[in-house]
């Protein structure tokens, strides 16, 4: 992560003068060295036990068949091969959550994005409106919400009754298998608020100057939002890109919840992580849920690579970028 | 309205009023679409409340949000819609879990954040590179092997899968966002107690802990809001209707297909959120900015 690389940075910076107060400091700072790994302690213990440790073991379960009553049996690459070869649920699956997110991430940062320059202004009760704007992202994936949104757009539902009175035919939108997933799409599209929020303190550390110097050359609103706001805020829209992006990959409470843990009407709305709790919990198949959380893993961290890669070209690390 | 539009100071000129009036147009105009927008965001909390306080004939056929004649009835009806277990088993389950993940996040996590931004070790940048990369690790990676090993800790259907880990650090995020705040912190404040003699581990405790309290609480917040709120773990671990929590408990709701079950539904949803809604009026603020600054910093 560049901004982390950035912290380091900050964070080694810091000067050690070898003045003679301060080298008795530092003598003390022996003790220091251990203290490091003891306030360690607990996160080493939870990162060994927690992920390092069921990373390994996943890995190796993803080459078994594993119900888990019997010991898990060796079958080599069989998983994975099925998945691509012999699995149409999964590359369903896969489908399913790559429209979901090539859809949710730049509709839902163009509408945070839109918000926050509407917000970035002085005029009275623009606190209140951040924070209400940002309640959904709070109530986030809550059951609650996600039953809420079952309800509107089911049969009777508010939206199907508002959209037959404006004269448009009655839709049961939850158990329609093209309007399933855009109901879904649309409930992550309502949660804006916390990329919002991000661009919102991002736009504020642009400085005015830079508007003005445009405006002196006659720039236009377009041309100021493209020469000024786009390439100052570009490390705060990578930022944004890169966390949803990833998040969107880890859907899940939405869709178990409004298809029932079916993923339905007719798979429409099964999504990868969705699948690969029915492989786990409901079928048993251990190994092969394994090899789903392997291919996810390796998936979201190509992804990730190829994210940074990329934002080289575009992403602007100035002045105005650096705090 | 706006602050703007009121001076309208006697010997302005005629071209400055002009110019006045044309600005509390666009002023006008902003209200009116950021309402518009506030309208579209709380619509879908609106009508959860509304509903929740609808006869079951109502929701049916009316289109609108409130009520025509106010029912308490749903609550009951909700309360008791699980034959043998009420949602009051629920909630208490959801926070007795809720709050053990608080304590254990605050503790472990503020430990390790000392660490990350005040001590010196060796392979320190490496082991914070490998914290902030946990953060991003899709949790559903972890879940099955997971579940492996804590079946043979023989932890399936109690709380401590969703607990335990909590104590052990592994809320990456509230590392970060506290590492990001003690950096805020001048290193001269725990300079001065070293000289006056307190070691590493007192100065956490007297000197970093106490100013550490606004990103303290943040992560508090937050930390019970997604416990509470989270369903994927517990839906996992949790296969007893008494060891239930409210999540699980709403999603049960899913299965009393038909309009006539929203009523209850929604009148449990809404108890479900009360207490994220009230930390929300309370510490709105903090939230927002702890949402800003664990994004933008870092």
């Amino acid at each position: 992560m560049s901004s982390t690389a950035r912290l380091d940075r900050q964070a080694s910076a810091s000067p050690t003068p070898a003045t003679k107060e301060h080298r008795t400091i530092r003598k003390q700072g022996f003790a220091d060295r251990t203290a490091g790994y003891v306030f360690l302690l607990p996160w080493f213990a939870g990162i060994a036990i927690f992920t390092i440790g069921p990373l390994v073991y996943s890995l190796y379960l993803s080459f078994t068949n594993y119900d888990l009553l019997q010991s898990p049996k060796w079958v080599g690459f069989a998983n994975y091969h099925q998945m691509f070869t012999a699995d149409p649920r999964f590359m369903h699956s896969v489908r399913v959550t790559l429209i979901y997110v090539v859809v949710v991430t730049p509709v839902k940062l163009a509408l945070a994005l839109g918000v926050a320059m509407l917000l970035n202004r002085k005029r009275r009760g623009i606190g209140m409106y951040r924070s209400l704007f940002y309640l959904p992202s709070l109530l986030g994936t809550s059951v609650a919400v996600a039953l809420v949104w079952r309800s509107l757009f089911s049969q009777g539902g508010a939206v199907s009754n508002g959209l037959a009175s404006l004269g448009l035919p009655k839709t049961d939108f939850i158990n329609d298998p093209s309007w399933a997933l855009p109901a879904i799409i649309l409930l992550a599209c309502w949660q804006f608020g916390a990329p919002m929020v991000i661009f919102l303190a991002g736009l504020k550390q642009i400085p005015s100057e830079l508007y003005d110097a445009v405006d002196v050359d006659g720039a236009n609103k377009w041309e100021r939002f493209r020469h000024v706001t786009l390439p100052l805020l570009s490390p705060v829209i990578f930022f944004n890109v890169l966390l949803e992006t990833i998040n969107s990959f880890q859907a899940f409470t939405p869709a178990f919840v409004i298809s029932g843990g079916t993923g339905g009407p007719a798979d429409s709305t099964l999504f990868y992580t969705l699948y690969l709790y029915q492989k786990g919990f409901t079928d048993f198949q251990f190994g092969y849920a394994s090899a789903m959380a392997w291919v996810l893993l390796a998936a979201v961290a190509v992804l990730t690579a190829l994210m940074f890669k990329v934002s080289r070209v575009w992403v602007f690390y100035g002045d105005g970028g650096n705090r | 309205m706006s602050a703007r539009t009121a001076p309208a100071l006697p010997g302005r000129k005629a071209a400055a009023r002009a110019s006045s009036g044309r600005r509390t147009g666009r002023t006008v105009l902003w209200h009116v679409g950021v309402v518009a927008i506030a309208l579209v965001v709380v619509y879908p909390v609106i009508w959860m409340l509304g509903t929740s306080f609808k006869p079951a004939t109502e929701i049916v056929t009316s289109n609108r949000p409130w009520p025509l004649h106010w029912t308490l009835q749903n609550f009951p009806d909700g309360w008791h819609a699980n034959p043998g277990v009420t949602f009051g088993k629920f909630f208490v389950n959801s926070l007795v879990i809720s709050v053990l993940a608080v304590a254990g996040t605050l503790l472990s996590c503020s430990f390790a954040a000392y660490a990350f931004s005040r001590l010196e070790f060796r392979g320190r940048s490496v082991l914070f590179a490998a914290m902030v990369v946990t953060i991003l690790l899709p949790y559903h990676v972890l879940i099955v092997p997971q579940y492996a090993i804590f079946k043979q800790f023989g932890w399936i259907n109690t709380d401590l899968p969703i607990v335990a880990p909590k104590f052990l650090a592994t809320e990456a995020f509230f590392i970060f966002l506290m590492v990001q705040f003690m950096r805020g912190i001048p290193r001269e404040i725990d300079e001065a107690a070293r000289i006056d003699g307190c070691g590493p581990y007192r100065t956490f405790l007297w000197i970093l802990l106490p100013l550490t309290r606004p990103a303290l609480i943040t992560s508090a917040i937050f930390s019970f809001i997604w416990t509470w709120n989270d369903f994927f773990t517990q839906l996992v671990y949790l296969n007893d209707t008494e060891k239930f929590t409210v999540p699980i408990g709403l999603s049960l709701f899913v299965d009393q297909t038909g309009a006539t079950s929203y009523g209850p539904m929604m009148a449990m949803s809404i108890l479900a959120l009360l207490p994220v809604f009230l930390f929300f009026l309370a510490f709105q603020r903090l939230l927002v900015d702890g949402a800003t600054s664990s994004g933008l910093k870092g």
